[in-house]
């Protein structure tokens, strides 16, 4: 390995892993010293189309509380047939079937190459696939419209055997039965009524009267068939359910002047939980849960239905003036973590151009893996393309999508894990390696992740819990294993096993090479998971300050300076990007909240914590591309300084997608060059940042908002709000104004947060 | 008939108001300030006076021949009738005045005129007739005709005057038409008047009286000697002067007529009466015109038989009136003949009417059968009706024809026979019904028979009363007499309102209630009306007009609220008007302003339906709406049960198929015009599926609602449809509805949320409804309003026995009263396969003003149309919705109790969810202070409910009676079948807390007092041995078994419990025709059949059937084909089309159609009785000596029962010594 990038590059392709540091301190004092606390990203289903999974089960460590997975870094005889397991040391004999292993005959798990490796488990029934829609029929009739065409058309794109139900919901909550011919029939649930699970599958017929002893008679044979009347095949009920939809009506109650709609959505999504969980526990499923507005009524309501009382805000929110936020919240928690437990995933889109709710209502899909996606309306491009790509395949033509995964975490000893930041639950499992330190959703070894795509990264923080007087052996190395079970789309269950190793470090003697083995982009979002995970419990301000005081720390214990002087001040270059991916998190929606409603900052985190690294970079600091005739297409600085008239930018925030044309362009524009044969070079200057933007958007999930801008239009507060503010009206005359375009604000540029950072950096009383 | 209802119709107002007019005049005249009141006074005081006339022309007339002239008469009067109606009116209001008030004497003088009152009254007629009936009364009548008298008076003297100076016209004819015969004569009359019966009185009257009366005449003595003199003069003035009054006055109107004013009077009036007469006559058939006349001739005759009456008792002294009236008569008639030149028609009319009234009275004669014809030929016209007084009055002894002497006495009875109470003592006497001859004085002699072995035939026959009423019946019953009970149910007739409102409207059990407390305590006549708000009416009878009285609503009394009405002063010029019931005085609005005439009468009177009619409908403004917000139109919401039961039966079937065509039927007003009834559908086992059933799906939608802990309506907008916009989807539901329940397991039902459920349903669309809830079984599955099975035989005869009939839980009593909030009415059908616990599942419907329909074991085949067509009409007839009855009444009484299907939040707003046109309501009245014989006692049966097309409307129901200082009075004014229909809803509601003996105890004790009360004060003195019942009471024994000896006070072994609390329910809301013929069925015999004309039924015992006959019987429930095991060959062809018995087919349901008129006239006549009652009655073929026989013989209630009850003859030697008890 050349360079500590290209590692880095090979070890995240390879085990879709990121640590923050790859050369570990030896011990638990150095390691607390690093202010970056030894974590990774893991993306446990990083697609990995030269993986091809074995077909056989993985071998096991045998000690009860290891059961760790044979891997390449086991000390392995071949002679005696034995491996030693490199987490608790235990020797193991290998099963039967592997008799004719030998160092020429060695099977993959032993390979170097296949540090992650994917079992198929043949063991156990296959279940299909569940899609179950919750649908909100209080809409706009246009935006109705808009929704069941695009539910009409998902079902195109299910597996045929997948099975599908629908419930809608307004003011009462409709189960639909599928199998019904003639007559579409349904069973209604009021929408204000909490009721147990037990009691929904008694009311959906689901259990047998033979448990309150009436008659007792075919339990088992009914239950079947019961849960198949409102979850079909798709193969089968295509047609019904086509149907179905196309006559679904808007919520026919009555809404008066003033009054929102009353809408169930609590109840709905407690039906949809209970009639999953009655039916197929520990199945994979999706609960898609489409909503136009705000729960109004009933458990989990977040507003009252009386229009003059407004949503809250984060204003009310620090008022603690926000009514049902506390209620409505815990309901949806309670909600999630039946979810999870039953493995099922809740998806929440939410088309509204009001807040619907989603920050009572993230736990859900936070807890469960499912998706949030919010636009304004159903009937965009934004809501259609994004749920279409719910369904997008892989090179296999497999779902990128899996079910029910649970990670495991092994560690050796020098190692305890903290927790994990991403969509996923604990499951409360203790262990050996499980540390009393927790970072994020910690205290044990296993994760819950329901629902799962090959993007999915959790940030994962360990403790060294080696003593300062118990030095490692040199050569030693530290190993995490993941392992990570999951119902692939196709059905088949599967285990992938990552094994991850690095090498021991002494923090005195080797502190360069700790600090070269820095990865700052890593560190960066993981630390800013740490950030967001604190933030939904703490106040913002306090997470600032937490954020800054670790960033001064860091610089402190890694910039060469002078004391007391801030222009000595050095940062080597592995940790040169650090501070200013701490500035742009600072300004960043993750933890800032003003200009965002609750539901946004909520959406933003929610997506903050899932995506890899790639695209959490990007939301931390957007990228700028500039396009010009002065040359090719090139990033520019994220700074005002950018925004220039005979430029066309083009930034990627991950949640917008912005086109800007400087004031000149926007000027051609209007004049209409490009329509003339003799600027076809300005035609195709305008069609170059749409080209490039089409090209993320084909990737990108959830769908960008798209935004065509240009100077002065309004709609270029999307990108005066993301640069670095190097221009404002307070210096702009000391600036010139040739060099781009004033940002109207008080916040801090870069370059004053440079200055102070340096400042204290450097001075001892900090 | 129709023709002359028309007219009165358009000129109804016209001619109640020439009654009011007069009356007020008189007040006018007078001077009185009672006067006023008088208004009723008089109205009621011209029917009454004309009945006593009625029966004592009849009399004298004896003569057939005058029958003929009768006819021509009656051709006469249809032309003068018009004649008269249209000039008259113009012309002679202003004489009326003084006239009347003269004529009031005069009037009563004229009675012998009375005729004329005849035809001024075709609706009177039947008030003759009742009249008549008061008669045996005859003395009484002669009393009765003094209330009359006073108001009759004028009346009669109207009327008289009318015939002659105005032929013109018969309303107004009565103002008119007296005032200028009067004129002249009719002020002098009044003095003459009096002086007349003075003289009457000194005369021969008194004397007659007094020995007759020995109970009944003392009254009227006694009255007359007091009342006489001053009576007659205040008679005129204020009719009310007092029942009293009118009755010297009868006797007085012979003489003074004769004497004074009749000669005068006497031609005009002929004139006028024949004239006016014809008209009445006119519409009917000239036959029944006659037929009706004869009542007129009662009423003659009443005069004299009034006279009579007095003389009843000693034969020889009504004789003696006899003569006395006669002459008045006669003179008349010489009289008449003048006027007669003057006009043709006059003359002849004049004649007419005492021929008239001998003929008519020989008509009836014979349409009343034997009975008659055997008493005094004379009377046979009358003898209808005698035999029935006389019947009733006898129990068992008859005093026949030897009564004859008094045959006029029989004739004032037979006015009587139906009311006749206290005449009906000594008539019993002399008269017996069946016209068997004994001895008249031989009262005890019947008594002894009796004791020694009672002929079935000499006690009162129920048959003998009902065809006696038939006979007299046949002119159009006239509410504008205050006073007069009207025919029974069981007679067909016709009514027109003239200010009261129609007995098919109201009934009262007694139309003169004593003036005190204490009175009414002694004789323990329970006073009640029976009210039928909603009532349709026969096709020939004109519907409540609607009045709207603009944005400000009805006009009603400052304090007492009640509402405009003919009982209404005004005073002031017409500036405030004096409330009749609470004597308030309030402003009349500026709009609503009218001048008055010269008589206190509003100038617009008789063009607005509120100042002249007894009932109409306001229009009410958004203040009488719920919420201040006009209705919306209602829903019927369709709730089927669709378990294992109920489609093994297939009633989810029938159900389902006949809706697809019964939605076309919805109830509306205009038939013109769609139904505005939204429907809906829910089904259910133990879960509700509710159906989504918008025009705009291509299917209908099911909706499972599984929380029945909890019930809610899952959708709105196209639940409730509109049918016509949803057919389709409809129709495909209903298809659909018994294919997917085909298969169903379920045997479980829930109940209380089914009810919930439309409730819900209809409160979400904000409307009310009604909800046809198809059930079948005991709701055990869990959710509110559960059930456990408590049927308990054991319990039966126990002191616990009443907890049966209590609901089992209080769930429904507070649904129901949700319920009823809602205006949510509930008709339940019930098809159990064992105990569903009717009394628990009963109570929502019962107290929604909703029916509940039980088909036990239910079997498609078989009770297919029974169920449909009761389904049919229930769905298809009118109703209304959210209602509130008021029952208001004159200061003095006040409703007390209340009885039917409906609820009470306080105690006098009756609220019913849903009202439809077969329920009843029954109000119990009690006195909280003396009334006032003058003022009469006033009611007024307000409802506020919305049309089945969403019309918020206030029905008003005006009833006038008479109040009496005498015991006579009133059980001579009383109606027994609806004191029945009191006394079984009394009953049945007793049980519900006290043990059911008791109950029967307390009703056999009650009735024994109301006869000894009779017997101790109005009937002459005689062995304590003999029974003596009033005359229109000579059946309460009879009847009072049929209630005691019913399923539900006395059940036999094989009633389950569900079928007493069915009926017991199902009673509580009937009205009394036909909870009359539930107690006491019609029993026909089949021998021959006529085209027009029903058999005469016989009595419910086995001793009338005979083994070679068939017999059909009704009881509004069931109906039997009995037919006998030795029956005619040729009858079994005609019926069933085959010779033989034994292939008989016990299990038709429907005779099979032949071609031949027996058998079309046979199932027209099932067709008939099927039509007239509001459930349908299967049809059983009993075949003599088969098993089924044991429940056909059920119903034989004259016979002792199996369950123990008595028989007739038992139970009325039971009566007999209670009743002796009691005496001594």
């Amino acid at each position: 390995m050349s360079t500590y990038q290209e590692f880095i590059q090979q070890n995240e392709d390879r085990d879709g892993v990121r640590f923050s540091w790859n050369l570990w301190p030896s011990s638990r004092l150095e390691a607390t010293r690093l202010v970056v606390p030894v974590s990774c990203l893991f993306t446990p289903l990083k697609e990995r189309p030269d993986l091809p999974p074995v077909q056989y089960e993985p071998v096991l460590c045998s000690r009860a509380n290891c059961k760790a997975v044979l891997n390449p870094l086991c000390q392995v005889d071949f002679r005696a047939k034995i491996w030693a397991c490199n987490f608790c040391f235990q020797r193991n004999p290998f099963p039967p079937s592997y008799a004719g292993i030998s160092e020429v005959n060695q099977p993959a798990e032993l390979m170097p190459q296949f540090s992650t490796i994917e079992y198929i488990v043949q063991r156990g029934p296959t279940a299909p696939l569940i899609f179950l829609y919750v649908v909100d029929t209080c809409l706009e009739e246009e935006d109705l419209q808009a929704l069941k065409e695009s539910l009409q058309m998902s079902l195109s794109l299910l597996p045929p055997n997948a099975l599908v139900g629908l419930i809608t919901f307004g003011r009462m909550v409709q189960v639909h039965e599928l199998s019904c011919e003639g007559i579409a029939k349904s069973y209604v649930f009021r929408g204000t009524k909490d009721l147990t699970s037990k009691q929904i599958q008694e009311m959906l017929g689901l259990t047998k009267p033979g448990a309150t002893a009436q008659q007792g008679r075919q339990p088992v044979p009914q239950e079947a068939a019961a849960s198949c009347k409102f979850l079909q095949p798709v193969h089968r009920v295509d047609m019904n359910l086509t149907d179905l939809l196309g006559e679904l009506q808007r919520d026919p109650w009555p809404v008066t002047q003033g009054k929102r709609p009353l809408r169930s959505t609590g109840v709905a999504l407690s039906v949809a939980v209970g009639l999953l969980e009655g039916t197929y526990p520990n199945t994979g499923a999706r609960v898609m849960l489409f909503i136009g507005g705000p729960p109004t009524q009933g458990p989990g309501m977040v507003v009252g239905d009386e229009l003059k009382t407004p949503i809250r805000s984060w204003h009310d929110i620090q008022k603690d003036n926000a009514r049902h936020l506390k209620k409505a919240t815990k309901y949806y928690e309670a909600m999630a973590n039946r979810s999870a437990v039953n493995g099922h995933c809740i998806d929440i889109y939410a088309c509204a151009l009001d807040q619907t709710g989603l920050l009572e209502m993230k736990c859900l899909s936070n807890l469960t893996g499912g998706h949030i996606v919010m636009g304004d309306s159903f009937n965009t491009s934004l809501f259609k393309q994004t749920f279409q790509r719910v369904f997008s395949k892989d090179y296999n033509g497999d779902f990128r999508m899996a079910f029910g995964g649970v990670m495991e975490v092994k560690t050796s000893r020098e190692l305890k894990v903290c927790g994990a930041i991403g969509p996923c639950v604990s499951l409360n499992s203790k262990g050996p390696c499980v540390s009393e330190n927790e970072m994020g959703v910690g205290g044990t070894s296993q994760w819950k992740m329901c629902n799962l795509n090959p993007s999915s990264t959790l940030g994962m923080f360990f403790e060294i819990v080696n003593q300062h007087n118990a030095p490692v052996p040199q050569g030693g190395r530290g190993v995490i294993q993941f392992i990570t079970q999951y119902q692939h789309s196709n059905t088949q269950r599967r285990i992938r096993v990552s094994t991850i190793a690095r090498n021991w470090a002494d923090a005195q003697s080797q502190i360069q090479h700790i600090e070269s083995s820095f990865d700052q982009e890593a560190a960066a979002v993981l630390m800013a998971r740490l950030g967001v995970f604190r933030a939904e419990s703490e106040e913002g301000p306090d997470v600032l300050r937490w954020l800054d005081r670790q960033l001064i720390r860091l610089c402190q214990k890694f910039g060469q300076f002078n004391k007391e002087d801030p222009t000595s001040f050095r940062l080597s270059e592995s940790l040169s990007l650090y501070p200013q991916f701490m500035f742009h998190l600072r300004r960043s929606p993750f933890l800032q909240v003003f200009n965002n409603s609750p539901d946004e900052s909520s959406y933003y985190r929610h997506h903050f914590v899932r995506q890899d690294l790639t695209q959490s970079l990007i939301m931390i600091q957007p990228i700028l591309y500039s396009y010009s005739f002065h040359g090719p297409p090139e990033p520019v600085l994220l700074d005002s300084s950018s925004i220039l008239p005979d430029r066309i930018l083009l930034m990627d925030t991950f949640f917008q997608l912005v086109i800007f044309h400087g004031e000149t362009i926007a000027q051609w524009r209007k004049a209409g060059y490009q329509e003339m044969a003799e600027y076809e070079n300005f035609k195709q200057l305008l069609q170059a940042p749409l080209d490039d933007a089409q090209e993320i958007l084909q990737t990108r999930f959830p769908m960008p908002r798209y935004i065509d801008t240009e100077h002065g239009g309004s709609q270029a507060r999307f990108l005066l709000s993301k640069v670095n503010p190097s221009q404002t009206h307070n210096n702009l005359y000391t600036w010139g104004q040739e060099t781009g375009a004033p940002i109207l604000t008080d916040d801090v540029s870069l370059q004053v947060f440079m200055d102070h950072l340096k400042k204290l950096a450097v001075s001892s009383s900090a | 008939m129709n023709v002359n209802q028309h007219t009165p119709m358009a000129s109804p107002y016209g001619q109640p108001q020439p009654g009011y007019g007069q009356p007020g005049y008189a007040p006018l005249d007078g001077g009185y300030p009672a006067p006023y009141a008088p208004y009723n006074g008089p109205t009621s005081a011209y029917q009454p006076g004309a009945p006593p006339q009625g029966p004592v022309r009849g009399p004298p007339v004896s003569g057939a021949p005058p029958v003929s002239a009768p006819q021509q008469y009656n051709q006469y009067s249809h032309s003068q009738g018009e004649m008269q109606n249209g000039p008259p009116p113009m012309t002679q209001a202003p004489p009326r005045p003084a006239v009347s008030q003269s004529y009031n004497p005069a009037g009563m003088n004229m009675t012998g005129p009375p005729h004329p009152s005849y035809p001024q009254h075709y609706g009177p007629p039947p008030t003759m007739q009742q009249v008549t009936n008061q008669m045996t009364g005859m003395q009484i009548n002669s009393g009765p005709p003094t209330p009359a008298g006073p108001g009759y008076a004028p009346p009669n003297s109207s009327q008289p005057p009318v015939s002659t100076a105005y032929t013109a016209a018969p309303p107004t004819s009565y103002a008119q038409g007296p005032p200028p015969a009067s004129s002249a004569p009719t002020q002098p009359p009044p003095p003459s008047g009096p002086a007349a019966p003075q003289q009457y009185y000194g005369g021969p009257s008194p004397p007659s009286q007094q020995p007759f009366n020995s109970s009944l005449p003392p009254t009227s003595q006694q009255q007359f000697t007091p009342a006489p003199p001053p009576s007659q003069q205040t008679f005129p003035p204020s009719s009310y002067s007092g029942p009293m009054p009118p009755a010297s006055q009868a006797p007085a109107p012979p003489v003074s007529q004769p004497q004074q004013s009749f000669p005068p009077p006497a031609q005009p009036t002929f004139s006028a009466p024949p004239a006016s007469q014809p008209p009445a006559f006119a519409p009917g058939p000239p036959l029944q015109n006659q037929g009706s006349f004869p009542p007129r001739g009662p009423p003659p005759s009443s005069q004299p038989g009034s006279f009579p009456p007095p003389g009843p008792p000693p034969t020889s002294l009504s004789s003696g009136p006899y003569p006395g009236q006669m002459p008045p008569q006669q003179h008349p008639p010489p009289s008449q003949p003048s006027p007669y030149h003057s006009g043709p028609p006059p003359p002849g009319v004049q004649m007419p009417p005492t021929s008239m009234a001998q003929s008519n009275h020989l008509p009836p004669g014979p349409p009343g059968p034997p009975g008659p014809m055997q008493q005094p030929p004379p009377q046979p016209g009358m003898p209808g009706g005698f035999p029935p007084q006389q019947n009733g009055a006898f129990g068992q002894v008859r005093g026949p024809q030897p009564g004859y002497a008094g045959p006029y006495p029989g004739q004032p009875n037979y006015g009587a026979p139906a009311p006749a109470p206290a005449p009906a003592a000594p008539a019993q006497k002399r008269l017996d019904p069946d016209a068997i001859p004994s001895p008249q004085a031989s009262d005890m002699p019947a008594v002894q028979k009796s004791r020694h072995r009672i002929d079935p035939d000499a006690i009162p026959s129920p048959i003998q009363v009902i065809e006696d009423d038939r006979a007299k019946s046949t002119e159009p019953f006239t509410t504008g007499v205050r006073g007069q009970a009207p025919p029974l149910v069981t007679t067909n007739f016709q009514v027109k309102d003239q200010g009261n409102a129609s007995p098919r409207f109201i009934r009262c059990t007694a139309y003169n209630i004593p003036c005190t407390a204490d009175m009414a305590k002694q004789s323990q006549v329970p006073l009640a009306a029976v009210i039928k708000p909603l009532a349709t009416l026969p096709p020939d009878e004109i519907p409540p007009y609607l009045v709207d009285h603009g944005e400000s609503g009805p006009i009603r009394c400052n304090r007492c609220k009640a509402y405009m009405c003919p009982y209404m002063q005004f005073i002031e010029g017409g500036r405030r008007f004096q409330c009749g019931f609470c004597s308030c005085v309030t402003e009349v609005p500026p709009h609503y302003f009218q001048h008055l005439d010269h008589t206190g009468k509003r100038m617009d009177c008789y063009d607005r339906p509120e100042l002249s009619l007894g009932s109409y409908e306001f229009l009410a403004t958004v203040d009488y709406c719920k919420n201040n917000k006009l209705p919306q139109p209602p829903a019927f919401i369709f709730l089927i049960d669709v378990s294992y039961n109920a489609v093994k039966s297939g009633m989810v079937n029938i159900v389902c198929e006949e809706l697809k065509t019964l939605l076309d039927y919805l109830p509306r007003e205009n038939p013109e015009m769609d139904s505005v009834v939204r429907v809906g559908f829910v089904t259910y086992n133990k879960v509700m599926h509710f159906y989504n059933v918008k025009s705009s799906l291509a299917q209908p939608q099911m909706l499972v609602v599984s929380d029945v802990s909890d019930m809610f309506v899952p959708l709105l907008d196209g639940f409730l449809v509109n049918v016509n916009e949803s057919r389709q989807v409809i129709e495909s539901l209903l298809d659909q509805i018994p294919e997917m329940f085909a298969d169903t397991r379920e045997t479980e039902t829930v109940f209380g949320p089914v009810i919930q459920a439309g409730l819900e349903a209809l409160k979400a669309a904000d409307c009310a409804g009604k909800l046809f809830v198809f059930h079948t079984s005991l709701p055990i599955a869990e959710a509110p309003g559960k059930l456990k099975n408590r049927e308990d035989k054991k319990l039966i005869g126990t002191d616990k026995e009443k907890s049966l009939f209590q609901p089992q839980v209080g769930f429904y009593n507070t649904l129901a009263k949700e319920c009823v909030a809602q205006g949510c009415c509930v008709d339940l059908f019930l098809f159990p396969n064992g105990y569903v616990d009717v009394a628990t599942l009963g109570v929502v419907p019962v107290s929604t003003g909703g029916s509940v329909y039980k088909y036990t074991y239910f079997q498609a085949q078989s009770d297919r149309e029974r169920f449909l067509n009761d389904l049919r009409r229930d769905v298809q007839k009118l109703v209304g919705f959210d209602a509130v009855m008021r029952v208001r009444t004159s200061t003095g009484v006040r409703a007390t109790d209340f009885f039917g299907s409906f609820f009470m939040s306080n105690t006098t707003d009756v609220e019913l969810a849903g009202l439809d046109c077969d329920k009843a309501i029954t109000v119990e009245l009690k006195h909280d202070d003396k009334l006032s014989e003058e003022t009469g006692a006033l009611m007024q049966c307000a409802v506020l409910y919305t049309s089945c097309s969403g019309q918020r409307r206030l029905r008003v129901h005006n009833m006038a009676v008479n109040c009496c200082s005498q015991l006579a009075d009133l059980y001579r004014n009383c109606e027994t079948d609806t004191i029945i229909n009191f006394f079984s809803k009394y009953a049945f509601r007793g049980i519900l807390n006290s043990p059911t003996k008791a109950v029967r105890d307390t009703l056999i004790n009650q009735c024994a007092q109301i006869l000894a009360c009779y017997r101790k004060n109005c009937a002459s003195p005689s062995s304590a041995g003999q029974l003596i019942l009033p005359e229109c009471m000579k059946l309460l024994p009879v009847y009072l078994n049929c209630v005691l000896k019913g399923d539900v006070l006395l059940p036999g072994a094989d009633v389950s419990l569900d079928d007493r609390a069915y009926l017991r329910q199902l009673i509580s809301c009937m009205d009394v025709s036909e909870s009359h013929v539930f107690f006491y069925p019609r029993l026909l015999p089949l021998t021959k059949l006529e085209s027009d004309s029903l058999p005469v039924a016989v009595r419910d015992s086995e001793e009338r059937l005979s083994k070679g006959g068939v017999y059909l019987l009704e009881t509004g429930l069931h109906l039997f084909l009995w037919v006998g095991a030795s029956v005619q060959q040729e009858l079994l062809l005609n019926i069933f089309g085959t010779p033989s018995f034994s292939q008989i087919d016990p299990s038709m349901t429907s005779l099979p159609v032949l071609d031949n008129p027996f058998s079309q006239r046979l199932r027209e006549i099932i067709d008939s009785f099927r039509a007239e009652r509001s459930r349908y009655m299967k049809l059983m073929v009993v075949k003599q000596e088969d098993k089924t026989e044991l429940i056909f013989r059920h119903f034989l209630v004259e016979d002792k029962s199996a369950s123990g009850g008595a028989s007739y003859v038992d139970f009325l030697c039971h009566m007999h010594k209670e009743i002796r008890q009691l005496l001594s």
